[in-house]
């Protein structure tokens, strides 16, 4: 039934129908409305038999469930920025063990500095740790997801991450179509573990692999999830029939019929993307979109079916590798190998920073005229800003620490004393 | 598309305003997105939240730079934040405020604007009449609906008894009635 809700509500609402039987949650925001909530309905009784612990950290928080998914219990947390990287050493812990835990990311940037607003660079660097990592457009898409991840996780055997950009997403308030438990019954049955840490039918879980087995078994990891590459459209179709949604699969093109130039994105910002198509296609240019869902298992082959044919790419990230630039515009550059289709890295969105329409709109204009963009091009950066530093820096050895001169050239701090 | 921006400082239910405006333009049978704007969190610092509503799908989700209405909900902001920022020239503003538009050094922003569609109101005694508690939220949306007819009041009112169920919803939804009627009729007058 659609209802006017909260991104949080709607996700915590959808994982209790899901039936987790633990969910251990350390709080941070954006993230909070969520496990606030489904600590809510556990209280309430609404969630079957789950328990829900209030553990000391992230860390302890995906150390509890790796136990309780290995004694066979379905398993759900959420997280974000610090608290991704906190657990860090988990998350590799968990995909490498094949655990079928899911989580979900509500992005949001990685400090220092200090920032609570939406970025990409947080599921970033956890993106080779083999969790699946899916992205939503919008909050009906971060609904139907979790859905998704928990029937192909247990499926695969493998954990999925299901990122939603943070206050974007969670904090806005949209009609949201939600589904009933019977739905979620429907489409999920009982976790049925492919490994079981049961005395009545001992097994180890965790053994330490040497030099002889290690590749083997990593690559095993990689092969599940080239086997996600066909799960994952299954699902979708699947979902699709029973809720008459096409929710999920690899990736969604938007007017990339004929299309030269396609925007790719991955995230809220590709309802920003669709207007700016529009407009664009408007003036009489020939641009599309592609929006990536998949990132993990990546739609490399998927990716070069749907840009093939365009003359150039242009990859809008919330993510920089520093001391490289672009990681997505990478790995769409890899899937165009031999093709003739040329890939440009715009960076955005950094530490919150909006991405308005315009700025899209002007941006592939920049990318169609004679000079075209830099390599990697920073979306609405204030050279001003950047210069001033630079000079400062330049001026003496103790120029004092970056952020908080920036912020002083901002006006966001005042002038200092003395 | 309609475009409104709420400014307010924490703890005065300006996020919550933007959400009630959300759901009364879904219970009408439009499109309609709030977000807030998030900084330093604190009670008394300034908050914005943002409402765009629309009969077509909304899918763009940067912030609101060029809202068609604004709403004040602490005019001690006025000449703190840029509350006014970017307002289209046809554009429409609630102010909560027992003073007038000269006692707040605006009259000149208030003559640009099109007859009737600004109101200057005491939403916070509104509610102190029948919240007891200085909440200027509500009122000021029942005066967006009044003052724009972009929302209904049955659907403010039913968006009131979903967000707040029981007696405190009965208690806003007379808020929310005192205030339509007062901006009707100083919009009508």
């Amino acid at each position: 039934m659609k209802q006017q809700i909260e991104g949080s509500q709607a996700v915590a609402k959808t994982v209790a129908l899901c039936h987790p039987e633990v969910a251990a949650c350390y709080p941070i925001s954006p993230q909070t409305h969520i496990v606030e909530t489904l600590s809510r309905l556990v209280k309430a009784g609404e969630v079957g038999s789950c328990q829900f612990l209030n553990v000391e950290s992230e860390f302890g928080a995906l150390s509890v469930l790796i136990g309780a998914s290995a004694a066979g219990a379905r398993t759900y947390t959420a997280t974000t920025s610090q608290g991704l990287l906190f657990m860090a050493e988990a998350v590799y812990n968990a995909a490498g063990l094949g655990l079928p835990i899911v989580m979900t990311i509500a992005n949001r940037a990685v400090g220092a500095p200090i920032n609570i607003w939406n970025d990409h660079s947080d599921s970033m660097a956890m993106r080779d740790a083999g969790w699946m990592q899916l992205f939503a457009e919008d909050n009906q898409g971060a609904v139907d997801l979790h859905v998704q991840a928990f029937r192909l996780a247990e499926e695969l055997s493998c954990p999925v991450m299901v990122c939603m950009d943070g206050y974007i997403l969670t904090h806005a308030v949209e009609a949201v179509d939600l589904l009933t438990q019977e739905n979620v019954d429907a489409f999920l049955p009982p976790y049925d573990p492919v490994q079981l840490l049961d005395p009545s039918d001992p097994v180890s879980i965790g053994s330490m692999v040497g030099p002889d087995a290690f590749m083997e078994v990593r690559y095993l990891a990689h092969h599940k999830h080239l086997q996600a590459l066909e799960a994952i459209p299954r699902i979708q179709k699947e979902f699709h029939q029973q809720f008459g949604r096409a929710s999920g699969g690899l990736l969604e093109s938007y007017k990339t019929e004929g299309a030269e130039t396609i925007v790719v994105a991955l995230g809220s910002v590709n309802g920003t993307i669709k207007d700016a198509v529009d407009d664009l296609r408007a003036e009489g240019l020939a641009v599309g979109a592609v929006k990536i869902v998949s990132y993990r298992p990546f739609p490399k082959y998927q990716l070069r079916q749907a840009l093939g044919h365009a003359k150039r790419v242009i990859v809008v990230e919330k993510d920089l590798s520093v001391g490289k630039g672009g990681i997505l515009s990478s790995e769409v550059k890899m899937a165009m190998r031999h093709l003739p289709v040329m890939v440009e890295t715009v960076i955005a969105g950094l530490g919150g920073r909006a991405i308005p329409k315009a700025s899209i709109v002007r941006v592939v204009h920049e990318a169609l005229s004679e000079e075209g963009l830099e390599e990697p091009h920073f979306l609405d950066l204030n050279w001003d800003v950047i210069n001033a530093e630079l000079v400062r820096q330049q001026a003496k050895r103790r120029s004092g620490p970056t952020a908080e001169n920036i912020l002083r050239e901002v006006g966001t701090l005042g002038v200092k004393a003395g | 598309m309609l475009q409104i921006r709420i400014h307010g400082r924490g703890g005065q239910g300006v996020v919550t305003a933007a959400e009630l405006l959300s759901m009364a333009a879904f219970l009408d049978g439009k499109f309609a997105l709030a977000f807030p704007s998030f900084g330093s969190e604190r009670t008394g610092a300034p908050v914005a939240a943002f409402c765009r509503i629309s009969e077509r799908e909304l899918r763009a989700r940067e912030p609101i730079l060029n809202p068609d209405v604004i709403i004040v909900q602490d005019s001690t902001l006025l000449h703190q934040v840029d509350v006014f920022g970017g307002l289209q020239p046809d554009g429409a503003m609630l102010i909560n405020s027992t003073r007038t538009a000269q006692e707040l050094g605006i009259e000149e922003l208030c003559s640009k604007l099109p007859e009737h569609h600004w109101c200057i109101f005491p939403a916070t005694d509104m509610a102190n009449t029948h919240l007891h508690r200085p909440l200027p939220n509500v009122a000021l949306v029942a005066g967006f609906a009044a003052l724009t007819q972009e929302v209904s009041l049955g659907s403010i009112e039913e968006a009131i008894q979903q967000k707040f169920p029981g007696s405190v919803g009965e208690l806003n939804i007379q808020v929310a009635r005192e205030a339509y009627d007062y901006v009707k009729g100083h919009v009508l007058a």
